[in-house]
């Protein structure tokens, strides 16, 4: 009696890995999120061409560049840490590949959530950027380093009023640390709610490197800041998780502000789209700014523009104000 | 290597031109002659690049780092050398800082490099498409 009850266990474990082995790897996982991730890089390729009055690259073409760049050889400068250097892109990697799996998973199948969620995904978003400086910084280049200073400013810089947006969600929604819940609200019909996307959009783009805030890969200025000595499969696994990257964070702006992804998925897919167009339009009007400016710009301008909406949500809260 | 002809990514190395050619290069980047539908990318790092288009004719102190920035581009590449200074040092010729035609020197450093030739003074950038289109057809 008791060994087949043992039995029985195995078996279902050994099913259940399988199956997140499945989640993580192919759906909604590393496959997944890959493809749209360089479907998504080659709209907005495309949509800036339009802006642009030209046509543009044909779809399949940050397929072709990642294939490229992975065929080619890797040149690792003589003064660079190596091990540092091979293994900064791979972190980046892991961290943006477990959260976009995470934020999949709640918004197609909200069944295995845990309280705190939130929390991991707002930690999970910190470790792309934090790989970004640490390879740069292993890279032993002038330049790089140039770029690596920029980049830990303008993280300092945004990194808090992205969390003090988070906070306001969170607030407004009755201090619930699930991610399912919450995006079963949408904060955004409301004055502090609408604050806090216009400002966590404009971290989601220091975040993914566009301009106006592609201070740290700019490449006029720094030939490349960052990513200045990498070559090759590693120069591949950097493309893959900006990729990733824009398939990941305005999702994580959908689920949070918008209402989330949804039982429908094309209203769902609807409000991807929408973030992604405001992301090209504000890429493509904007120069960019220079790394004080953006500093002043996150600290003062946003910093303000988010104390008001988080006094505003707390009352709101308080005296179940809906509007606030 | 049909991925590389698909998105040859372009570095751009002036060795002492009269900046002509730049000017030429820099105009087939902008949106009029639009090279982004042939997968064509300026990068700022030679290690992020598949094509180096070299202008100018090759001085003595440009040459020095022209073996370094061939070296960092990471193989397999295609060297374009455009204009008529770059194809066989032009009109400098008998100058006291030419230091010898560029492909010479890049077969100095690698014998079996791929060398394209785009000539004109400058080439218009049509003629840069059609240059970089023939020699990306013709590599496998």
């Amino acid at each position: 009696m008791g060994a087949t009850v043992e039995r029985k266990g195995k078996d279902t474990e050994m099913i259940e890995a399988l199956q997140n082995l499945f989640w993580i790897l192919i759906f909604p996982g590393f496959v997944f999120t890959v493809v749209v991730g360089l479907l998504a890089t080659w709209v907005v390729r495309k949509v800036s061409a339009l802006v642009q009055w030209r046509v543009g690259p044909p779809f399949y073409q940050p397929f072709v560049d990642v294939m490229k760049l992975a065929g080619k050889e890797v040149l690792i400068p003589e003064e660079a840490q190596r091990t540092l250097f091979i293994m900064a892109p791979v972190v980046g990697f892991a961290g943006i590949l477990l959260l976009a799996t995470m934020l999949w998973r709640i918004a197609i199948a909200p069944t295995q959530m845990f309280v705190g969620d939130v929390i991991v995904a707002i930690y999970l978003t910190v470790l792309p950027s934090l790989a970004l400086i640490l390879g740069s910084s292993a890279s032993a280049s002038p330049h790089a380093s140039v770029g690596t200073s920029r980049e830990m400013k303008l993280v300092m810089g945004y990194e808090l009023p992205l969390v003090l947006a988070f906070i306001v969600v969170i607030v407004k929604t009755g201090g619930d640390l699930n991610l399912a819940a919450i995006a079963a609200n949408t904060p955004i019909l409301s004055i502090s709610g609408a604050l806090a996307f216009v400002v966590a959009l404009l971290c989601i783009q220091a975040k993914l490197g566009f301009v106006p805030f592609d201070i740290a890969e700019s490449e006029t200025e720094l030939a490349s800041g960052v990513l200045i000595e990498y070559s090759g499969v590693l120069l591949a696994v950097w493309k893959l998780t900006q990729a990733m990257m824009l398939v990941a964070l305005p999702l994580f702006l959908v689920m949070l502000f918008l209402g989330g992804f949804g039982p429908n998925v094309w209203a769902g897919l609807g409000k991807y789209v929408a973030i992604l167009v405001l992301l090209i339009l504000i890429k493509n009007t904007n120069p960019r700014l220079r790394i004080d400016q953006a500093m002043k710009f996150f600290w003062f301008y946003c910093g303000v523009a988010l104390i008001v909406a988080v006094v505003l949500a707390t009352i709101g809260n308080y005296y179940a104000i809906g509007w606030l | 290597m049909w991925s590389l002809k698909k998105s040859p990514w372009v570095f751009h190395v002036n060795l002492g031109a009269c900046n002509n050619c730049d000017i030429e290069i820099v105009d087939l980047l902008t949106p009029k002659f639009d090279v982004e539908r042939l997968g064509i990318k300026l990068v700022g790092s030679p290690r992020h690049a598949d094509a180096l288009l070299v202008t100018g004719v090759g001085t003595k102190q440009a040459v020095i780092r022209l073996r370094e920035v061939y070296r960092q581009t990471p193989k397999p590449c295609v060297v374009f050398l455009i204009g008529a200074c770059a194809c066989g040092t032009g009109i400098f010729h008998p100058g006291y800082h030419v230091a010898g035609p560029i492909d010479k020197i890049i077969r100095q450093e690698d014998p079996d490099a791929i060398i394209a030739y785009v000539p004109g003074c400058p080439p218009k950038p049509e003629a840069m498409i059609s240059g970089v289109v023939k020699a990306l057809s013709v590599l496998q």
